[in-house]
Protein backbone atom coordinates (compact mmCIF):
# COMPACT_ATOMS: atom_id res chain seq x y z
CA UNK A 1 0.00 0.00 0.00
CA UNK A 2 2.72 2.43 0.87
CA UNK A 3 4.22 2.30 -2.60
CA UNK A 4 0.90 3.39 -4.10
CA UNK A 5 0.66 6.22 -1.59
CA UNK A 6 4.16 7.49 -2.33
CA UNK A 7 3.48 7.33 -6.05
CA UNK A 8 0.41 9.48 -5.62
CA UNK A 9 2.27 11.96 -3.42
CA UNK A 10 4.70 12.44 -6.33
CA UNK A 11 1.70 13.18 -8.58
CA UNK A 12 0.40 15.74 -6.08
CA UNK A 13 3.79 17.47 -5.88
CA UNK A 14 3.70 17.90 -9.66
CA UNK A 15 0.11 19.18 -9.57
CA UNK A 16 1.01 21.73 -6.89
CA UNK A 17 3.86 22.93 -9.08
CA UNK A 18 1.59 23.44 -12.10
CA UNK A 19 -0.96 25.43 -10.09
CA UNK A 20 1.25 27.78 -8.13
CA UNK A 21 4.40 28.52 -10.15
CA UNK A 22 4.76 31.64 -12.26
CA UNK A 23 7.69 30.62 -14.44
CA UNK A 24 7.01 28.74 -17.68
CA UNK A 25 9.98 26.40 -17.32
CA UNK A 26 8.80 25.38 -13.84
CA UNK A 27 5.37 24.56 -15.27
CA UNK A 28 6.95 22.34 -17.95
CA UNK A 29 9.07 20.55 -15.32
CA UNK A 30 6.03 19.90 -13.11
CA UNK A 31 4.11 18.44 -16.06
CA UNK A 32 7.01 16.04 -16.67
CA UNK A 33 6.95 15.00 -12.99
CA UNK A 34 3.23 14.18 -13.21
CA UNK A 35 3.86 11.96 -16.23
CA UNK A 36 6.62 10.06 -14.42
CA UNK A 37 4.30 9.27 -11.51
CA UNK A 38 1.70 7.84 -13.90
CA UNK A 39 4.25 5.50 -15.49
CA UNK A 40 5.35 4.30 -12.07
CA UNK A 41 1.76 3.55 -11.05
CA UNK A 42 1.14 1.45 -14.14
CA UNK A 43 4.29 -0.58 -13.61
CA UNK A 44 3.37 -1.17 -9.96
CA UNK A 45 -0.04 -2.57 -10.82
CA UNK A 46 1.32 -5.21 -13.16
CA UNK A 47 3.86 -6.74 -10.77
CA UNK A 48 3.30 -10.35 -9.63
CA UNK A 49 5.26 -11.70 -6.69
CA UNK A 50 8.00 -14.15 -7.67
CA UNK A 51 7.58 -13.46 -11.35
CA UNK A 52 10.22 -13.03 -14.00
CA UNK A 53 10.66 -10.57 -16.86
CA UNK A 54 8.22 -11.54 -19.64
CA UNK A 55 10.63 -13.30 -22.05
CA UNK A 56 9.42 -16.83 -22.70
CA UNK A 57 11.98 -19.63 -22.53
CA UNK A 58 10.55 -22.66 -24.37
CA UNK A 59 12.53 -25.11 -22.24
CA UNK A 60 10.70 -24.22 -19.01
CA UNK A 61 6.94 -24.43 -19.46
CA UNK A 62 5.69 -23.69 -15.94
CA UNK A 63 7.08 -20.30 -14.99
CA UNK A 64 5.36 -17.32 -13.47
CA UNK A 65 5.75 -14.17 -15.57
CA UNK A 66 5.06 -10.55 -14.77
CA UNK A 67 1.99 -9.10 -16.50
CA UNK A 68 3.00 -7.73 -19.94
CA UNK A 69 -0.07 -5.59 -20.64
CA UNK A 70 0.70 -2.52 -18.46
CA UNK A 71 4.28 -2.58 -19.75
CA UNK A 72 3.00 -2.37 -23.32
CA UNK A 73 0.85 0.66 -22.43
CA UNK A 74 3.70 2.47 -20.67
CA UNK A 75 6.09 1.79 -23.58
CA UNK A 76 3.87 3.80 -25.90
CA UNK A 77 3.23 6.49 -23.30
CA UNK A 78 6.91 7.26 -22.68
CA UNK A 79 7.55 8.21 -26.31
CA UNK A 80 4.35 10.27 -26.44
CA UNK A 81 5.51 12.12 -23.31
CA UNK A 82 8.70 13.09 -25.13
CA UNK A 83 6.68 14.45 -28.06
CA UNK A 84 4.46 16.50 -25.71
CA UNK A 85 7.41 17.98 -23.82
CA UNK A 86 9.18 18.98 -27.04
CA UNK A 87 6.03 20.70 -28.37
CA UNK A 88 5.72 22.63 -25.10
CA UNK A 89 9.38 23.69 -25.39
CA UNK A 90 8.77 24.97 -28.93
CA UNK A 91 5.91 27.18 -27.69
CA UNK A 92 8.11 28.45 -24.83
CA UNK A 93 10.90 29.37 -27.27
CA UNK A 94 8.43 31.40 -29.37
CA UNK A 95 7.08 33.20 -26.32
CA UNK A 96 10.58 34.07 -25.13
CA UNK A 97 11.58 35.46 -28.51
CA UNK A 98 8.64 37.83 -28.54
CA UNK A 99 8.25 38.97 -24.92
CA UNK A 100 11.80 38.39 -23.55
CA UNK A 101 10.49 36.94 -20.28
CA UNK A 102 9.32 33.64 -18.85
CA UNK A 103 6.86 35.08 -16.33
CA UNK A 104 3.21 34.42 -17.12
CA UNK A 105 1.88 37.46 -15.23
CA UNK A 106 3.96 39.91 -17.23
CA UNK A 107 2.98 38.21 -20.48
CA UNK A 108 -0.65 38.58 -19.56
CA UNK A 109 -0.12 42.28 -18.84
CA UNK A 110 1.81 43.03 -22.02
CA UNK A 111 -0.69 41.63 -24.53
CA UNK A 112 1.37 42.83 -27.52
CA UNK B 1 11.16 -5.30 -2.73
CA UNK B 2 8.53 -2.95 -1.36
CA UNK B 3 11.11 -1.35 0.89
CA UNK B 4 13.53 -0.69 -1.98
CA UNK B 5 10.86 0.84 -4.21
CA UNK B 6 9.61 2.99 -1.33
CA UNK B 7 13.08 4.37 -0.62
CA UNK B 8 13.69 5.27 -4.26
CA UNK B 9 10.26 6.88 -4.60
CA UNK B 10 11.00 8.91 -1.46
CA UNK B 11 14.21 10.20 -3.07
CA UNK B 12 12.25 11.07 -6.21
CA UNK B 13 9.80 13.08 -4.10
CA UNK B 14 12.67 15.01 -2.50
CA UNK B 15 14.15 15.75 -5.91
CA UNK B 16 10.76 16.93 -7.21
CA UNK B 17 10.21 19.25 -4.24
CA UNK B 18 13.63 20.80 -4.82
CA UNK B 19 12.99 21.14 -8.56
CA UNK B 20 9.89 23.27 -8.13
CA UNK B 21 11.42 25.52 -5.47
CA UNK B 22 14.88 26.19 -6.92
CA UNK B 23 15.88 29.78 -7.67
CA UNK B 24 18.27 28.95 -10.49
CA UNK B 25 16.61 27.51 -13.57
CA UNK B 26 19.56 25.30 -14.51
CA UNK B 27 19.46 23.57 -11.11
CA UNK B 28 15.74 22.97 -11.49
CA UNK B 29 16.19 21.33 -14.88
CA UNK B 30 18.93 19.03 -13.58
CA UNK B 31 16.75 18.08 -10.60
CA UNK B 32 14.07 17.09 -13.09
CA UNK B 33 16.59 14.56 -14.39
CA UNK B 34 16.79 12.96 -10.93
CA UNK B 35 13.12 12.03 -11.12
CA UNK B 36 13.56 10.46 -14.54
CA UNK B 37 16.63 8.42 -13.65
CA UNK B 38 15.10 7.20 -10.38
CA UNK B 39 12.25 5.81 -12.46
CA UNK B 40 14.79 3.69 -14.40
CA UNK B 41 15.87 1.95 -11.18
CA UNK B 42 12.24 1.36 -10.24
CA UNK B 43 11.56 -0.22 -13.63
CA UNK B 44 14.51 -2.60 -13.20
CA UNK B 45 13.27 -3.62 -9.76
CA UNK B 46 9.80 -4.28 -11.17
CA UNK B 47 11.21 -6.63 -13.85
CA UNK B 48 10.52 -4.44 -16.89
CA UNK B 49 13.73 -4.18 -18.97
CA UNK B 50 12.11 -2.75 -22.15
CA UNK B 51 10.78 0.24 -20.25
CA UNK B 52 14.13 0.88 -18.57
CA UNK B 53 15.96 1.09 -21.92
CA UNK B 54 13.41 3.52 -23.39
CA UNK B 55 13.16 5.70 -20.28
CA UNK B 56 16.89 6.20 -19.81
CA UNK B 57 17.48 7.43 -23.37
CA UNK B 58 14.30 9.54 -23.49
CA UNK B 59 15.17 11.22 -20.20
CA UNK B 60 18.67 12.06 -21.47
CA UNK B 61 17.22 13.63 -24.63
CA UNK B 62 14.68 15.63 -22.60
CA UNK B 63 17.49 16.92 -20.39
CA UNK B 64 19.53 18.02 -23.45
CA UNK B 65 16.57 19.92 -24.94
CA UNK B 66 15.69 21.66 -21.66
CA UNK B 67 19.28 22.71 -20.95
CA UNK B 68 19.58 24.12 -24.47
CA UNK B 69 16.41 26.21 -23.96
CA UNK B 70 17.49 27.50 -20.54
CA UNK B 71 21.09 28.36 -21.43
CA UNK B 72 20.08 30.79 -24.16
CA UNK B 73 17.84 32.92 -21.97
CA UNK B 74 17.57 34.41 -18.54
CA UNK B 75 18.67 32.02 -15.86
CA UNK B 76 17.02 33.26 -12.74
CA UNK B 77 13.45 33.03 -11.62
CA UNK B 78 12.49 36.52 -10.62
CA UNK B 79 10.55 36.58 -7.43
CA UNK B 80 8.63 39.58 -6.22
CA UNK B 81 7.21 37.99 -3.11
CA UNK B 82 3.70 36.78 -2.47
CA UNK B 83 1.00 39.25 -3.32
CA UNK B 84 -2.72 38.61 -2.95
CA UNK B 85 -3.06 36.59 -6.14
CA UNK B 86 -0.13 34.39 -5.18
CA UNK B 87 -1.53 33.65 -1.75
CA UNK B 88 -4.92 32.70 -3.18
CA UNK B 89 -3.19 30.35 -5.64
CA UNK B 90 -1.15 28.65 -2.93
CA UNK B 91 -4.11 28.12 -0.60
CA UNK B 92 -6.26 26.82 -3.46
CA UNK B 93 -3.47 24.44 -4.45
CA UNK B 94 -3.25 23.06 -0.92
CA UNK B 95 -7.02 22.55 -0.67
CA UNK B 96 -7.17 20.68 -4.00
CA UNK B 97 -4.20 18.53 -2.96
CA UNK B 98 -5.75 17.48 0.36
CA UNK B 99 -9.15 16.70 -1.18
CA UNK B 100 -7.60 14.57 -3.93
CA UNK B 101 -5.42 12.77 -1.41
CA UNK B 102 -8.45 11.78 0.68
CA UNK B 103 -10.32 10.37 -2.32
CA UNK B 104 -7.30 8.44 -3.54
CA UNK B 105 -6.73 6.92 -0.12
CA UNK B 106 -10.26 5.55 -0.15
CA UNK B 107 -9.73 4.19 -3.67
CA UNK B 108 -6.55 2.24 -3.00
CA UNK B 109 -8.07 0.54 0.01
CA UNK B 110 -10.04 -1.46 -2.55
CA UNK B 111 -7.03 -2.59 -4.57
CA UNK B 112 -5.36 -5.94 -3.89
CA UNK B 113 -2.12 -5.81 -1.94
CA UNK B 114 1.05 -5.12 -3.86
CA UNK B 115 2.31 -8.16 -5.76
CA UNK B 116 -0.88 -10.04 -6.42
CA UNK B 117 -1.54 -8.69 -9.92
CA UNK B 118 -4.56 -6.45 -9.85
CA UNK B 119 -5.71 -7.16 -13.41
CA UNK B 120 -8.05 -9.95 -14.46
CA UNK B 121 -6.69 -10.29 -17.99
CA UNK B 122 -3.15 -11.25 -16.97
CA UNK B 123 -3.67 -15.00 -17.29
CA UNK B 124 -5.38 -14.72 -20.67
CA UNK B 125 -2.51 -12.70 -22.11
CA UNK B 126 0.33 -14.86 -20.80
CA UNK B 127 -0.92 -18.38 -21.36
CA UNK B 128 -1.21 -18.86 -25.10
CA UNK B 129 0.71 -15.80 -26.24
CA UNK B 130 3.99 -17.43 -27.24
CA UNK B 131 2.24 -19.81 -29.66
CA UNK B 132 -0.34 -17.35 -30.93
CA UNK B 133 2.10 -14.61 -31.88
CA UNK B 134 5.22 -16.73 -32.32
CA UNK B 135 7.54 -14.33 -30.47
CA UNK B 136 9.49 -15.04 -27.32
CA UNK B 137 9.22 -11.45 -26.10
CA UNK B 138 5.70 -11.13 -24.72
CA UNK B 139 5.73 -7.32 -24.56
CA UNK B 140 6.56 -7.04 -28.29
CA UNK B 141 3.83 -9.54 -29.04
CA UNK B 142 1.28 -7.52 -27.09
CA UNK B 143 2.41 -4.18 -28.56
CA UNK B 144 2.42 -5.19 -32.23
CA UNK B 145 -0.04 -8.07 -32.44
CA UNK B 146 -2.72 -7.90 -29.74
CA UNK B 147 -2.70 -4.11 -29.52
CA UNK B 148 -1.58 -2.99 -32.97
CA UNK B 149 -4.00 -0.04 -33.11
CA UNK B 150 -2.33 1.66 -30.18
CA UNK B 151 1.07 1.41 -31.86
CA UNK B 152 -0.32 2.91 -35.06
CA UNK B 153 -1.81 5.78 -33.06
CA UNK B 154 1.48 6.37 -31.30
CA UNK B 155 3.44 6.55 -34.56
CA UNK B 156 0.88 9.06 -35.85
CA UNK B 157 1.27 11.18 -32.71
CA UNK B 158 5.06 11.31 -33.22
CA UNK B 159 4.73 12.48 -36.85
CA UNK B 160 2.12 15.08 -35.85
CA UNK B 161 4.37 16.39 -33.05
CA UNK B 162 7.24 16.85 -35.53
CA UNK B 163 4.95 18.76 -37.91
CA UNK B 164 3.73 20.87 -35.01
CA UNK B 165 7.25 21.79 -33.89
CA UNK B 166 8.27 22.79 -37.41
CA UNK B 167 5.10 24.85 -37.88
CA UNK B 168 5.41 26.64 -34.54
CA UNK B 169 9.04 27.58 -34.97
CA UNK B 170 8.51 28.57 -38.62
CA UNK B 171 11.81 27.36 -39.95
CA UNK B 172 12.24 28.43 -43.53
CA UNK B 173 15.05 27.65 -45.93
CA UNK B 174 18.30 29.52 -46.12
CA UNK B 175 18.24 32.48 -48.48
CA UNK C 1 34.88 20.88 -29.37
CA UNK C 2 38.32 19.67 -28.32
CA UNK C 3 40.31 16.89 -29.92
CA UNK C 4 39.55 14.36 -27.18
CA UNK C 5 35.79 14.69 -27.67
CA UNK C 6 36.08 14.40 -31.44
CA UNK C 7 38.30 11.31 -31.35
CA UNK C 8 36.13 9.56 -28.78
CA UNK C 9 33.01 10.29 -30.80
CA UNK C 10 34.59 8.89 -33.93
CA UNK C 11 35.27 5.61 -32.14
CA UNK C 12 32.05 5.27 -30.15
CA UNK C 13 29.25 6.58 -32.39
CA UNK C 14 29.41 3.68 -34.82
CA UNK C 15 29.18 1.16 -31.99
CA UNK C 16 26.14 2.88 -30.50
CA UNK C 17 24.39 2.78 -33.88
CA UNK C 18 25.25 -0.90 -34.27
CA UNK C 19 23.89 -1.68 -30.80
CA UNK C 20 20.66 0.14 -31.63
CA UNK C 21 20.27 -1.87 -34.85
CA UNK C 22 20.86 -5.08 -32.86
CA UNK C 23 18.15 -4.20 -30.35
CA UNK C 24 15.70 -3.46 -33.19
CA UNK C 25 16.33 -6.63 -35.18
CA UNK C 26 16.23 -8.97 -32.16
CA UNK C 27 13.10 -7.29 -30.84
CA UNK C 28 11.08 -10.50 -30.70
CA UNK C 29 13.73 -12.50 -28.81
CA UNK C 30 15.31 -10.19 -26.22
CA UNK C 31 14.06 -7.13 -24.36
CA UNK C 32 13.87 -4.12 -26.62
CA UNK C 33 11.94 -3.81 -29.82
CA UNK C 34 11.19 -1.00 -32.22
CA UNK C 35 10.94 1.95 -29.83
CA UNK C 36 13.96 1.15 -27.66
CA UNK C 37 16.27 0.54 -30.62
CA UNK C 38 14.94 3.60 -32.42
CA UNK C 39 15.78 6.00 -29.62
CA UNK C 40 19.25 4.47 -29.23
CA UNK C 41 19.99 5.04 -32.93
CA UNK C 42 18.76 8.63 -32.57
CA UNK C 43 21.17 9.02 -29.67
CA UNK C 44 24.09 8.10 -31.92
CA UNK C 45 23.14 10.79 -34.45
CA UNK C 46 22.67 13.38 -31.72
CA UNK C 47 26.14 12.58 -30.35
CA UNK C 48 27.79 13.15 -33.74
CA UNK C 49 25.92 16.45 -34.24
CA UNK C 50 26.84 17.77 -30.79
CA UNK C 51 30.52 16.90 -31.13
CA UNK C 52 31.22 18.08 -34.66
CA UNK C 53 28.86 21.00 -35.13
CA UNK C 54 25.85 21.31 -37.34
CA UNK C 55 27.71 21.64 -40.63
CA UNK C 56 29.19 18.17 -40.42
CA UNK C 57 26.31 16.25 -41.90
CA UNK C 58 25.69 18.88 -44.60
CA UNK C 59 22.16 19.57 -43.50
CA UNK C 60 20.29 22.44 -45.01
CA UNK C 61 17.43 24.16 -43.33
CA UNK C 62 14.96 22.90 -45.88
CA UNK C 63 15.69 19.38 -44.75
CA UNK C 64 14.73 20.23 -41.20
CA UNK C 65 11.15 19.87 -42.32
CA UNK C 66 9.90 16.28 -42.61
CA UNK C 67 12.47 14.11 -44.30
CA UNK C 68 11.85 11.29 -46.69
CA UNK C 69 12.84 8.46 -44.33
CA UNK C 70 10.28 9.32 -41.71
CA UNK C 71 7.39 9.54 -44.15
CA UNK C 72 8.29 6.45 -46.15
CA UNK C 73 8.65 4.31 -43.04
CA UNK C 74 5.29 5.28 -41.62
CA UNK C 75 3.67 4.62 -44.98
CA UNK C 76 5.22 1.14 -44.92
CA UNK C 77 3.75 0.52 -41.44
CA UNK C 78 0.29 1.43 -42.68
CA UNK C 79 0.77 -0.69 -45.82
CA UNK C 80 1.75 -3.74 -43.76
CA UNK C 81 -1.33 -3.42 -41.60
CA UNK C 82 -3.74 -2.87 -44.49
CA UNK C 83 -2.50 -5.92 -46.44
CA UNK C 84 -4.42 -8.07 -43.97
CA UNK C 85 -7.67 -6.72 -45.40
CA UNK C 86 -6.98 -8.26 -48.80
CA UNK C 87 -5.58 -11.68 -47.85
CA UNK C 88 -7.19 -14.50 -45.92
CA UNK C 89 -9.46 -13.68 -43.06
CA UNK C 90 -9.98 -9.95 -43.84
CA UNK C 91 -8.84 -8.64 -40.47
CA UNK C 92 -6.93 -5.40 -39.92
CA UNK C 93 -3.38 -6.10 -38.62
CA UNK C 94 -3.37 -9.75 -39.68
CA UNK C 95 -0.16 -11.66 -39.02
CA UNK C 96 0.09 -13.27 -42.45
CA UNK C 97 3.64 -14.64 -42.69
CA UNK C 98 4.40 -18.11 -41.24
CA UNK C 99 5.17 -18.11 -37.56
CA UNK C 100 7.97 -20.67 -37.24
CA UNK C 101 9.33 -21.96 -33.95
CA UNK C 102 9.60 -19.77 -30.87
CA UNK C 103 13.16 -18.60 -30.32
CA UNK C 104 14.54 -18.51 -33.86
CA UNK C 105 15.67 -15.31 -35.54
CA UNK C 106 13.29 -15.76 -38.48
CA UNK C 107 10.01 -16.30 -36.69
CA UNK C 108 6.91 -14.51 -35.44
CA UNK C 109 5.48 -13.68 -38.85
CA UNK C 110 5.36 -10.00 -39.67
CA UNK C 111 6.66 -8.72 -36.30
CA UNK C 112 10.37 -8.19 -37.24
CA UNK C 113 9.29 -6.03 -40.22
CA UNK C 114 7.12 -3.91 -37.92
CA UNK C 115 10.05 -3.50 -35.55
CA UNK C 116 12.40 -2.31 -38.30
CA UNK C 117 10.02 0.25 -39.80
CA UNK C 118 8.92 1.66 -36.46
CA UNK C 119 12.59 1.90 -35.42
CA UNK C 120 13.51 3.94 -38.51
CA UNK C 121 10.50 6.21 -38.00
CA UNK C 122 11.25 6.91 -34.34
CA UNK C 123 14.91 7.66 -35.15
CA UNK C 124 14.02 10.21 -37.82
CA UNK C 125 11.38 11.91 -35.67
CA UNK C 126 13.58 12.37 -32.63
CA UNK C 127 16.50 13.63 -34.71
CA UNK C 128 14.30 16.22 -36.44
CA UNK C 129 12.91 17.41 -33.10
CA UNK C 130 16.44 17.77 -31.75
CA UNK C 131 17.62 19.74 -34.79
CA UNK C 132 14.66 22.10 -34.73
CA UNK C 133 14.86 22.86 -31.01
CA UNK C 134 18.59 22.95 -30.30
CA UNK C 135 20.53 23.75 -33.45
CA UNK C 136 18.37 25.89 -35.66
CA UNK C 137 16.51 27.94 -33.17
CA UNK C 138 18.67 31.03 -32.91
CA UNK C 139 18.12 32.44 -36.38
CA UNK C 140 15.13 34.54 -37.09
CA UNK C 141 13.33 33.74 -40.30
CA UNK C 142 13.27 36.82 -42.45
Amino acid sequence: MITYLLCFILFLVGLYGVITRRNLIKIAISLSIMEVSTFLFFALIGYIEGGRAPIVNPAEPNQVYVDPLPQALVLTAIVIGLATTSLLMAVIIRIYRKYKTFDIREIRNLRG
Amino acid sequence: MELAISIITGLMILGAIYAIHAKDLLSAVIACGIVGYGLVICFLLLKAPDLAIVQIVVDTITLIIMVAVVLNSSREEEYSGMDSQGTINAVLGLIITIVLFYFFYNAILNLDIFGKGALRMAKAYIEGAAEKTGSANLVTGVVFDFRGYDTLGEATVLVTAVLGVIAILRLKGKK
Amino acid sequence: MTVIVKKTTQIVAGMIFLYGAYVVIHGHLTPGGGFAGGVIMAGAFILVTLAFGSDFLNLKKEEAGSTATENISILMVILLSVIGLFIGAKIFFLNFLPKGTVGELVSAGVLPLYNIFVGIEVTSSIFIIFLALVIYKEEEST
